[in-house]
């Protein structure tokens, strides 16, 4: 029997079921089916186009080896621990050759909801992890719902290993869905933010492509790769016996030209008032102590922007305190400097720019930023670069020069100390406030976490910085920063793949979730829950897309209107989400919403008890809008 | 000058008769909540509470403000003003830092 007839009598056999069960199952059955009771046996004609026209194989087109088996075998000499993906039929003999010939482990199948899921995951992990995870991906539709996850990993520079499946040949592709599913170019409609995508031909060509876009990922600037498999490639039979698996070699990250360190350290040392701004400079726990080496070489305060660059407690950590105009900003993997320089400027300073941005751009998508005059531009990894930079700026520091660094050292660590005296002040303001501030929400989770190897898998942008403000980062992996482009949808998928990779080190993954990211695909959660993910999520539960809410509020004011409408299309709160069971039906713990900060502390004690039991757990906590 | 004298008066006036429980509808209503968190203790915005801005200054800067988008009569008047400006006053201020065990354990 063929497909379509082995699917016409399942839908026959279906009735028939329907008819002969006992009467509790007929119950549940129709339950389970429409309001009426009613099974919709599916028409051949919509039989037909779901199966997109397929003959089932015979016997005789059984093929034992096929292509798939070896593309299994080069991904598994890239080290891939996972893979996300939701299924689709253009990967199927991929699909079935990871979890059978490659028994589903290196690469290990991650069941996700949605394709932007996948490769959020992706990039949550690889930021904790240092090297890319795999998302499996459905010919176009899946690959545009992979889009948005594509471009944040892309702006983040986050190295996310793709892997799409194509109907290549129109000759043999299947009537129905297999044209919808299909592209000529199928990588063209994410190209602009994909550093790198090839369409292998062959199975040597698929070795080759699939090494080569590892270590393009992974070379900074970082960012996600795409091959396209091709459905017929996938599924024809293997019968070459001279293929071979290219060996990966690193690149070396690009460091600064010794002329160019010089300079900037004769700068540096010299400097009276030197800042070092951090956005993505540190890639691994050694960029960490790098930048504490140098800032203390030079008694420079450490701005940390976005990523776990520098230490929170640091007495250097910070811009200075106030009144300190810097004279030589040194700028780390800063994605827009525009505004710095034009301020360093205007008051006589120098910028030193060290980042391997403008080494890897493109002109369409304009993540890049508004160009900046700089002093010194070295088209460098600043991490690979510090080493140099360190041993140039010890060399050239003299008696004299030290003793103004200490000098200044004392006045930043007096700065460094008032300003944390003053978030802790500030952190009092609206203590006992329902719905409950995240100044609270921050503190109460401290001492439950501090003596744990902890990680804040989410970013802090939504919740005004309270943890950094509050809590002691000095590790690399204790924060993973944001969303790359500002896309939402990222938080709650990020945080589960960090998680993921958090899990075999013993971690506890805190996650600080705001409710609008969220709601973009919720079933990230049932993948966690699924593959026993160990993830503490916090609702930020703000009932909204709350910046928003004060975008449109700025806009009735300019337009002498008032804000009172403001809510819509900005709120989430008629009717109210109900995050504890949405966690609970997704098969997790879940509890809330916890509005009496007193009862804030019990409940995420439960919740941690959970985590640590290695599942993960939700607490809806409905908070202040900031 | 004599229009700021005239706003001044006129809101002085309108405060007298300041009604917080209604000023606490319009604090929700206006999108207040926004940036100062639902009572006032601020988050993007500033904190509002204790409020020590005389009624009459207060509705000039919520008139006129620097950072914060403006509120004209045209969007609310001098007495939906007042009302907030009593609501907020009505609001008891946020205990000491240094009486808060969870705080003084992170100096």
């Amino acid at each position: 029997m063929n497909r379509r007839g082995f699917l016409k009598g399942t839908a026959a056999g279906a009735a028939a079921l329907a008819a002969d069960v006992p009467a509790g199952r007929a119950q549940q059955t129709a339950e389970n089916r429409g309001q009426n009771g009613s099974a919709p046996v599916p028409s051949a004609e919509t039989l037909e186009r779901d199966a997109g026209g397929r003959e089932a194989p015979t016997p005789s087109q059984i093929i034992e080896h096929p292509s798939s088996d070896f593309m299994v075998d080069v991904l598994k000499s890239l080290d891939l621990e996972y893979l996300g993906s939701n299924p689709g039929s253009t990967f199927e003999s991929l699909h079935e050759s990871l979890i059978n010939y490659g028994g589903n482990t290196m690469p290990e199948f991650l069941t996700c909801c949605h394709e932007e899921s996948a490769v959020a995951m992706a990039h949550g992990y690889a930021k904790i992890e240092g090297k890319p995870m795999m998302a499996l991906l459905h010919g176009t539709v899946g690959l545009q719902h992979a889009a948005m996850a594509i471009y944040n990993a892309y702006a983040d520079r986050v190295p996310v290993y793709m892997v799409v499946g194509n109907h290549e040949d129109a000759a043999v592709r299947r009537p129905g869905v297999e044209w919808y599913h299909s592209a000529q170019d199928l990588a063209a409609m994410v190209r602009d933010f994909v550093k790198w995508d090839d369409r292998p031909e062959s199975l040597q060509h698929f070795a080759d492509s699939a090494v080569r876009a590892y270590k393009i990922a992974m070379t900074p600037p970082m960012g996600p790769v795409l091959i396209v498999a091709n459905h017929e490639l996938q599924g024809r039979p293997n019968t070459q016996t001279n293929l071979r698996i290219p060996r990966l070699t690193p690149t070396a990250p690009p460091q600064g030209d010794s002329a160019s360190v010089a300079q900037s350290a004769r700068l540096l040392v010299a400097a009276e008032r030197p800042l070092i701004i951090a956005q993505r400079a540190a890639r691994t726990p050694n960029g960490v102590k790098l930048l504490v080496e140098l800032a203390e070489t030079l008694q420079a305060p450490v701005e940390n922007q976005e990523r776990m660059n520098f230490p929170s407690h640091h007495p250097l950590a910070g811009s200075g305190g106030a009144g300190y105009q810097p004279d030589v900003t040194l700028c780390l993997e800063v994605n827009d400097i525009s505004t710095t320089a034009r301020m360093a400027r205007a008051r006589g300073g120098k910028v030193i720019n060290i980042s391997s941005l403008g080494l890897y751009l493109k002109s369409n998508i304009q993540d890049f930023g508004r160009y900046a005059d700089v002093d010194i531009d070295m088209g460098a990894d600043a991490e690979a670069t510090l080493p140099a930079l360190i041993e140039e700026c010890k060399r050239l520091i003299t008696p004299d020069r030290r003793r103004a660094m200490e000098q200044r050292g004392e006045k930043l660590a007096a700065a460094h100390k008032a300003v944390r005296e003053q978030s802790i002040e500030q952190a009092s303001f609206g203590w006992d406030s329902s719905p409950i501030s995240l100044a609270r929400l921050s503190a109460e989770l401290w001492p439950l976490i501090k003596n744990e190897d902890w990680s804040l898998v989410s970013w802090q942008g939504f919740i005004s910085n309270w943890p950094n403000r509050l809590w002691k980062f000095d590790k690399h992996h204790q924060y993973i920063g944001g969303q790359g482009a500002g896309g939402m949808g990222y938080g709650a998928p990020a945080a589960v793949g960090a998680a993921l990779a958090n899990r075999k080190r013993g971690r506890l993954s805190i996650n600080i979730q705001t409710d609008g990211d969220l709601n973009y695909a919720p079933g990230v959660l049932w993948t966690a829950a699924h593959h026993r993910v160990p993830l503490l999520t916090i609702m930020h539960n703000n009932r909204g897309y709350h910046m928003e809410v004060m975008f449109v509020e700025q806009q009735a004011s300019l337009h002498n209107r008032g804000a009172e409408r403001a809510h819509i299309g900005t709120k989430l709160w008629d009717p109210e989400i109900d995050y504890a069971k949405m966690a609970q039906a997704y098969g997790m713990y879940g509890e809330g919403p916890i509005s009496d900060p007193k009862d804030l502390a019990p409940a995420l004690k439960r919740g941690i008890e959970r985590v640590k039991k290695g599942e993960p757990a939700l607490i809806d906590v409905v908070t202040q809008p900031r | 000058m004599y229009r700021v004298v005239a706003l001044l008066t006129f809101a002085a006036v309108a405060a007298m008769g300041a009604d917080a429980a209604k000023g606490k509808e319009l604090y929700v209503k206006y999108s207040c909540y926004a940036c100062h968190s639902f009572d006032g203790h601020g988050g993007a915005g500033a904190r509002l509470v204790p409020m020590k801005l005389m009624a009459p200054v207060f509705t000039a800067y919520v008139r006129s403000p620097r950072v914060m988008p403006a509120y004209r009569e045209k969007v609310m008047s001098d007495a939906e003003l007042a009302d907030v400006w009593a609501y907020l006053k009505s609001i008891p201020e946020s205990p000491p830092a240094k009486s808060i065990a969870l705080l003084e354990e992170l100096r």
